[in-house]
């Protein structure tokens, strides 16, 4: 089986199946199509839940914080209908172009930011192969795809043909350039420690004693996960850094012309994007969908070694990955409340702190963090001649799944300096010959490739 | 696969039509987005992850925005406009037709299926069986030749048989980024406020 659930698996089971009544076989084009439209469908359905849930909770985070009476009286029990209600109103109002406005692009702009902050949910997986496209740099084209989302803002901002839209959409612009340097070096962080960009791979690798997780891994890790959860959170236009739609100077920023779903577009794509960047971290930092309890995980590994030794479709390891996707949620959800708590909290900064805040510290700051990031197993080794600071044995580098039938292949990268950093399975292996081996699988892989 | 390809090359080449078209530099940069991001899919077709998430980030996230932060800076008016005159219309569409003839031509004198022979018999037909990474081989697993390739090494060549010992992209890739630095201080250099000296 294939190490993603993905297309490729729902495509092979639909491949030259018949139709029951009708007779038709289905071409593999079409199992492909039939196979990437469920993902897509899967996939929007958390795009669209996630805003809606985290507009709930921004409200009742908002009223508690604040003393603000309203979300904590209304809308059925609990609240819940608020959401609903709010849906209602925003599809009934009217769909205004203002007629100074390039409307072509006015109108474009709301689905330019929706759409990249879903196409990141392509890459971002939610539990052991639970991911719709499992490429082998997806961070860094989750990354990318992410960064798109600036455009839809800007160009929403330039084309309003409004003075505070234009703000909005300047003040957008210089703050994502500049914020996306740290974002990336503090995602390679982890990157370097754990030797893919493979975000599925990061993740089974954490698996077992919370130790493992990246966070813990080393202190330039721990403090790089703070760095990269402000700049996140920064980079989704959040408070205190939300200056492109400050509504204290510039009415509404960016969406100041919108109304109706247009403008709440730009939230659903934020809301949306707020939880992929929130999952990236606790992928990269946290563990992802590992619980961090080293029993719980044992068993839970042991479940996902059973479903992948048989052939079919198993119920057990379906179970784990359902438990594991439901951890990944909630670690991300509680990331995205404490930017919520953050936002209720902290008072807005002026445009030129942003800026300072990320420049003048945050870039010098993800610098050091990384060149200690890289210096540290080499340092750990020479010194202590140990690979880790835990004495527990660490995740597998290898996905259980794949460990037992390609053991040999499927070995650490080659050329990576050897193993230091990186969790060895094999605990009665001494250090040196865990180095020899590698390299010398690394030349089997070369001789292979020829 | 045939009809996704059909897709974003139709949009790719209508991407490009609509910015020569469109007078609004905002609009163009619009479509220059659509343009390149359906390039960005072409790669990603032809399992080129990394080349397509570069293209992304470089070409659409950076230097378009950076375009239109431009724009925005420095236009006088409520939307810049480029006019352009007939005459240069005409220069150029001689110019891209030539272009088009000259492309056109070069690519209908190759013999793909032997040029493919051929490529095939130099870099050896990539096993299927074989699982070098986190992936199956079928999901566009180019990062790792591409990282060796970078650091020196290239696993996809017979080094022993002499034909091609290219040390990989090592060299260039540093070139590049001394190039850039050389750059950045160059910019900044001619940025920094000029500090007054008084000459006693």
């Amino acid at each position: 089986m294939s190490i993603t659930l993905a297309a490729n698996s729902i495509a092979e089971a639909l491949d030259g199946f018949t139709v029951p009544i009708v007779g038709w076989e289905i071409p593999t084009g079409i199992a492909l199509s039939i196979a990437a439209i469920i993902h897509a469908v899967l996939l929007f359905h958390v795009f669209a839940v996630c805003p809606a849930a985290f507009i709930w909770l921004e409200r009742k985070g908002s009223a508690r914080i604040q003393d603000r009476l309203g979300p904590t009286r209304v809308g059925g029990r609990f609240g819940w209908l608020q959401s609903l209600a709010d849906g209602i109103k925003l599809i009934q109002k009217e769909d205004l172009c203002p007629p100074v406005a390039d409307a072509f692009l006015f109108k474009t702009a709301p689905y330019v930011v929706c759409l990249s902050s879903f196409a990141a949910f392509t890459f971002l997986p939610f539990s052991h192969g639970w991911v719709a496209v499992s490429a082998d740099c997806g961070l860094f084209v989750m990354l990318a795809v992410l960064s798109l989302e600036v455009f839809g803002i800007i160009m929403a901002g330039y084309s309003s043909g409004s003075k505070w839209s234009l703000f909005g959409g300047m003040r957008e612009a210089a703050q994502m350039v500049s914020y996306e340097i740290p974002l990336a070096i503090c995602a390679l962080i982890p990157v370097v420690a754990a030797g893919s960009l493979n975000l599925g791979e990061i993740g089974d690798m954490q698996g077992g004693h919370f130790g493992n997780w990246f966070m813990f891994h080393d202190p330039f890790t721990f403090v790089a996960f703070f760095v990269f959860f402000i700049v996140a959170t920064a980079s989704c236009k959040r408070a205190p850094f939300d200056l492109a739609e400050a509504e204290s100077e510039l009415v509404g920023g960016f969406h100041t012309e919108y109304s109706g779903m247009r403008w709440s577009y730009f939230f659903m794509g934020e809301y949306a994007s707020m939880f992929a960047v929130c999952g990236v971290a606790s992928i990269l930092f946290l563990g992802g969908w590992h619980t961090g309890i080293l029993g719980l995980d044992g068993a839970l590994e042991g479940l996902r070694a059973e479903g992948a030794a048989s052939a079919g479709f198993s119920i057990y390891g379906y179970l784990a990955n359902v438990i594991g996707a439901v951890v990944f949620a909630s670690k991300a959800s509680a990331l995205v409340f404490v930017q919520i708590w953050v936002r209720w909290t902290l008072p807005r900064l002026r445009i030129d702190q942003v800026m300072i805040t990320c420049l003048k510290y945050l870039v010098p700051i993800s610098c050091f963090l990384f060149l200690g990031a890289v210096v540290w197993p080499l340092v750990l080794v020479l010194t202590t001649d140990e690979s880790t600071l835990w004495p527990e044995p660490l995740g597998a580098r290898v996905a259980v799944g794949m460990a037992s039938e390609t053991e040999v292949k499927s070995a650490p990268v080659p050329v990576e300096l050897p193993d230091w950093s990186i969790h060895e399975p094999a605990a009665e292996v001494s250090a040196p010959d865990v180095e020899r081996e590698s390299l010398t699988v690394g030349l089997n892989n070369v001789e292979v490739r020829q | 696969m045939n009809s996704m390809f059909t897709i974003f090359a139709l949009a790719a080449c209508l991407g490009a039509v609509a910015v020569v078209v469109s007078q609004s530099i905002a609009r163009m940069a619009f479509w220059l987005i659509v343009s390149l991001g359906s390039v960005a899919g072409l790669f990603f077709l032809a399992d080129a992850d990394f080349v397509g998430a570069t293209q992304l980030l470089i070409y659409v996230g950076g230097t378009l925005v950076l375009l239109v932060f431009g724009i925005m800076l420095t236009a006088s008016g409520p939307y810049m406009k480029i006019e352009t005159s007939p005459a240069e219309t005409m220069v150029a569409g001689l110019i891209g037709l030539l272009f088009l003839f000259m492309v056109f031509s070069t690519i209908s004198g190759v013999d793909w299926e032997v040029s493919k022979q051929q490529i095939l018999a130099a870099t050896g037909r990539p096993d299927p069986d074989q699982v070098v990474g986190f992936n199956d081989n079928s999901e566009g697993n180019t990062l790792r030749p591409l990282g060796f390739a970078v650091l020196g090494l290239r696993p996809d060549r017979d080094l022993a048989s002499g034909q091609n010992t290219s040390p990989g992209y090592l060299l260039p890739f540093e070139i590049a980024s001394v190039h850039l630095l050389v750059v950045l201080i160059g910019a900044a250099y001619l940025a920094r406020a000029k500090r007054r000296r008084d000459v006693a």
